[in-house]
């Protein structure tokens, strides 16, 4: 087909599914849709969006999937992003049904993206504020050296899991309220700046003024701040242990404290934690949205007129989507059956839960929608995982005994909350900062929350140098081995252990 | 209004990030590669890659690190295709070795990582053989094996289009263009053409030979086989890559030595006892019947366990002497096995000290690169004592 002819049977299509999406009340941005080669998409998909900065470690990624695609092994169909209006690329080489499904498929995540809580306080324009990160990066790249830059962004993006999505709900982590504000507007505005950011706040009280993101350009403002001087050499009051609370967000206090960053440094810190918080409720809600999404194309797509080769090949492609597999649990599987259950129980309660919880019945879809809107992969496996899921569709827990993988759990409940405790953190080990100023020598403590799981220590190792990188000075972490506690210690030589 | 929608197909071929990103990457690999070229030289899938264009290199050093759990003590989350059972096998990692600096398994498992670089036999040989060379190289008298070489050194007015020396012939443009008065870049006429044509040069090659020795007696147990053929197996290729007239000998012996084809000498196992002698003694019968020292360089090299007749040392000792007065190098490589070893044979050559003459102990397959670096060292006046 003639690419010009190919694009208005797309726009018929388009139009078609969004008046059907429309009348099942999905509510999503304008959309953009755009057809893109095969290497274009594995390159969104490698770094997330199509602005992101440059790193090799996306160049792996890319290969990777190329690489997959290539040699036919997986496919991507489709990409999305979480934008105002929103970005959906279209594989090319898709066929008009696959088209279909994916349209249908990609307006469900649209309206995932505009009414899910966790979304509620992304930036629906990091497009542009992506492509300017990357442009800030390409200019130290020009001025500081392409290896000092990269090393440096190595070191960030192995940290980059160690951020706190939840800062603006309890800053600091604690009950220090003179703090709060502050810190508050700071993650109002995007703090880029860092400490000067903080201080800035803080000494002449402009804090309440500065909240609320007025402009995309205001982390270029804050620049004007770094003049001031840093609280804790100022005032000499009292000895104030940083952090006062254990603090989540690694990134958040080294970009705030580190003694040693240059400005660029302290730039790259706040890029990379940006993005990383503005991905994080995609990891979040993972489960769901793919499953919501994979519900409403099978709803769109039964609306619609298939003949028979048509619906062979949506049936084909659906399955494809929803293969389980015995190592992992299929999102789009799990997050669908969870959707259809929850939308069977609430159309047809039982008399128990007639009773019990006052459900009339025929509540279905508003119930779904009501999901989709408050919760996340945690509480709705959680709230909303049955043991009718657990046992009909065989879901286990499994584990390395010796040199086996072996099943440890069927029982449904211990299922349910094997899955969420993988879910906890979206599935990164806790860790915070215990001590920015350890020893009085200005080192770094962490400490791992133990939950029951160790650490993989091998990494442990190797990252340890990275957070020395940026710290510039020695790092110790404290976690538990085989029951035993113990603190790693990098010096910026060897890296030490001590049982305590 | 919400819900509004456009469809375009833009022009994405300037887009490159991606594949731009990806070359960084792939340059950080060949970093990684030869900084554990120690491990990869001696990696099995290479040298029994059976001329496989592309192999595969476990890399470690390009792994993502973070804080992560160990996802052998955790439980992970998976679907059957129903009645699985508590105490199922799903998979075994038991071919594989876990541990730390070791890769481990591979498939679709949790935690399964370990980076697997493709890179080509080629670009891995150059890697290899960017510090190599052979030592002591001589120019010999009798440069027979001289190949023809073409250089270009000449300019004519005619001659094929191929070869049209572009430079000149804009030279020649302006030139007559100025000539005429009208400065600048018009037309190129005929006559402004200009050709390169080569002339037929001899390139002077030293000759070189190399006599490549194996034990291949029932002492060498596959373990020292494969480190023997490793070794061999790359220097054959770089011969072959760096030198154009080198010639490679392959002698095998236990008992008794005899000359070998290339493939018999990679493939053929033997057993019995072991004289080390027999083969010294071929390689010298060798080269005074088909290579006069005068004309050739000559290398030879040895690889045993060193489980040699105790009383055929002290011939070995005599002939590897006789051996170092007609050879830019002779080097001795001795495999020492993992279990009960005894060194005869270089304990006795420890007798020889000629600058001419190295030998080394290899103990495992690590030891491979360090051994070909040892014998093709171009400036062996430089070696690290």
């Amino acid at each position: 087909m003639h690419p010009q002819e190919e694009i208005k049977v797309l726009e018929k299509s388009i139009e078609e599914i969004t008046t059907i999406a429309k009348k099942f009340n999905l509510d999503f941005y304008n959309m953009y849709f755009e057809i893109c080669p095969a290497d274009i998409i594995y390159s969104f998909g490698s770094y997330g969006m199509p602005t992101r900065f440059s790193h090799w470690t996306f160049g792996k990624a890319y290969h990777k999937m190329k690489t997959q695609y290539d040699y036919n092994l997986s496919r991507i169909y489709e990409m999305v992003i979480n934008t105002d209006p929103c970005y959906a690329f279209l594989l090319e080489g898709n066929s008009l049904v696959q088209n279909k499904m994916v349209i249908a498929h990609v307006l469900a995540h649209c309206d995932f993206f505009k009414n899910n809580y966790y979304f509620s306080r992304t930036s629906r324009k990091m497009v542009e504020s992506m492509s300017v990160a990357a442009d800030r990066i390409r200019s130290y790249e020009f001025k500081y050296g392409r290896d000092k830059v990269e090393s440096f962004l190595d070191a960030v993006i192995s940290l980059q899991q160690n951020v706190d999505p939840e800062r603006h709900i309890n800053p600091g982590g604690g009950k220090h309220s003179g703090r709060r504000t502050s810190e508050q507007s700071c993650q109002g505005h995007s703090c880029t700046g860092g400490k000067c950011c903080q201080d800035g706040c803080r000494q002449d009280g402009r804090g309440q003024n500065d909240s609320g993101r007025t402009t995309p350009y205001d982390d270029l403002w804050d620049l004007d701040k770094r003049e001031c001087k840093g609280k804790y050499e100022e005032t000499g009051e009292e000895a104030i242990k940083i952090p006062e609370h254990p603090e989540k967000d690694l990134l958040f206090f080294m970009m705030n404290y580190g003694r040693d960053l240059q400005e660029w440094q302290r730039d790259i810190i706040s890029i990379v934690r940006e993005e990383m918080l503005y991905f994080w409720p995609q990891m979040q809600t993972k489960i769901m949205n793919e499953g919501w999404a994979t519900y409403w194309h099978m709803r769109i797509m039964r609306e619609m007129d298939l003949n028979e080769d048509e619906a062979l090949e949506f049936a084909k492609t659906h399955a494809g989507v929803i293969q389980p597999s015995k190592y992992h649990i299929n999102p789009y599987f799990l997050g669908l059956k969870i959707f259809e259950d929850i939308e069977k129980r609430w159309d047809n309660p039982t008399a128990e839960e007639k009773e019990r919880y006052d459900r009339p019945g025929g509540e279905g879809k508003q119930k779904i929608f009501e999901v989709r809107e408050t919760e996340n992969d945690i509480s709705f496996i959680r709230n909303y995982l049955t043991r009718d899921i657990v046992e009909e569709y065989d879901l286990y827990l499994y584990k390395k005994v010796g040199y086996d993988w072996k099943v440890t759990d069927k029982e449904w409940e211990s299922v349910r909350d094997g899955l969420v405790a993988n879910l906890y953190n979206c599935g990164f080990p806790y860790i915070v900062v215990e001590d920015g100023d350890f020893g009085k020598r200005g080192e770094i403590y962490l400490k791992h929350v133990h939950e029951g799981t160790d650490l993989d220590i091998y990494y442990l190792e190797r990252t340890l140098p990275h957070v020395y990188k940026v710290w510039g000075r020695a790092v110790h972490l404290e976690t538990v081995v085989d029951g035993k506690r113990v603190v790693f210690t990098y010096n910026g030589e060897k890296t030490s252990k001590k049982f305590i | 209004m919400s819900g509004e929608y456009t469809v375009s197909r833009e022009d994405w071929s300037l887009h490159r990030k991606g594949e731009i990103d990806r070359e960084r990457h792939r340059e950080k690999v060949r970093e990684a590669i030869k900084k554990n070229l120690a491990d990869v030289v001696s990696e099995e899938s290479i040298i029994l890659s059976d001329g496989r264009k592309v192999v595969k290199v476990p890399i470690r050093s390009l792994d993502e690190y973070h804080f992560r759990f160990d996802t052998g003590k955790q439980k992970h989350g998976g679907q059957g295709q129903g009645n699985t059972k508590k105490g199922d096998v799903l998979g075994s990692d038991q071919k594989h070795f876990a541990g730390p600096g070791k890769g481990k398994g591979a498939g679709e498992e949790p935690g399964v990582d370990y980076y697997e670089a493709e890179i080509t036999i080629d670009e891995l040989a150059q890697l290899i053989f960017e510090d190599l060379g052979l030592p002591n190289l001589q120019q010999k008298k009798k440069p027979e094996l001289a190949s023809e070489a073409f250089e270009f050194k000449d300019i004519r007015k005619k001659g094929i289009s191929s070869n049209i020396d572009r430079k000149r012939t804009i030279l020649e443009a302006l030139k007559r263009n100025a000539r005429q008065g009208k400065p600048g870049f018009g037309k190129i006429t005929k006559e402004d053409l200009r050709y390169k044509t080569w002339d037929i040069t001899h390139k002077y090659e030293s000759n070189a030979v190399v006599l490549a020795m194996m034990d291949t007696s029932g002492s060498m147990g596959p373990y020292e086989k494969y480190i023997a053929r490793s070794f061999f197996f790359w220097m054959v290729r770089f011969l072959r890559t760096k030198y154009q007239n080198v010639q490679i000998v392959f002698l095998a012996h236990h008992v008794e030595a005899k000359e070998t084809t290339e493939e018999e000498f990679f493939t053929k196992g033997a057993s019995g006892g072991t004289r080390c002698s027999s083969v010294y003694k071929l390689a010298l019968e060798i080269i005074n019947s088909r290579y006069n020292p005068q004309d050739y360089n000559i290398y030879a090299f040895h690889f045993s366990d060193g489980d040699n007749l105790t009383s055929d040392n002290e011939k070995c000792v005599k002939y590897v002497k006789e051996l170092v007065e007609m050879c830019n190098l002779v080097g001795y490589g001795e495999i020492e096995g993992p279990y009960y070893h005894t060194s005869t044979l270089r304990t006795a050559f420890k007798k020889i000290v000629d600058p001419k003459f190295t030998s080394i102990g290899i103990k495992g397959k690590g030891d491979v690169y360090p051994a070909l670096k040892t014998f093709f060292n171009p400036h062996p006046e430089n070696k690290v004592q």
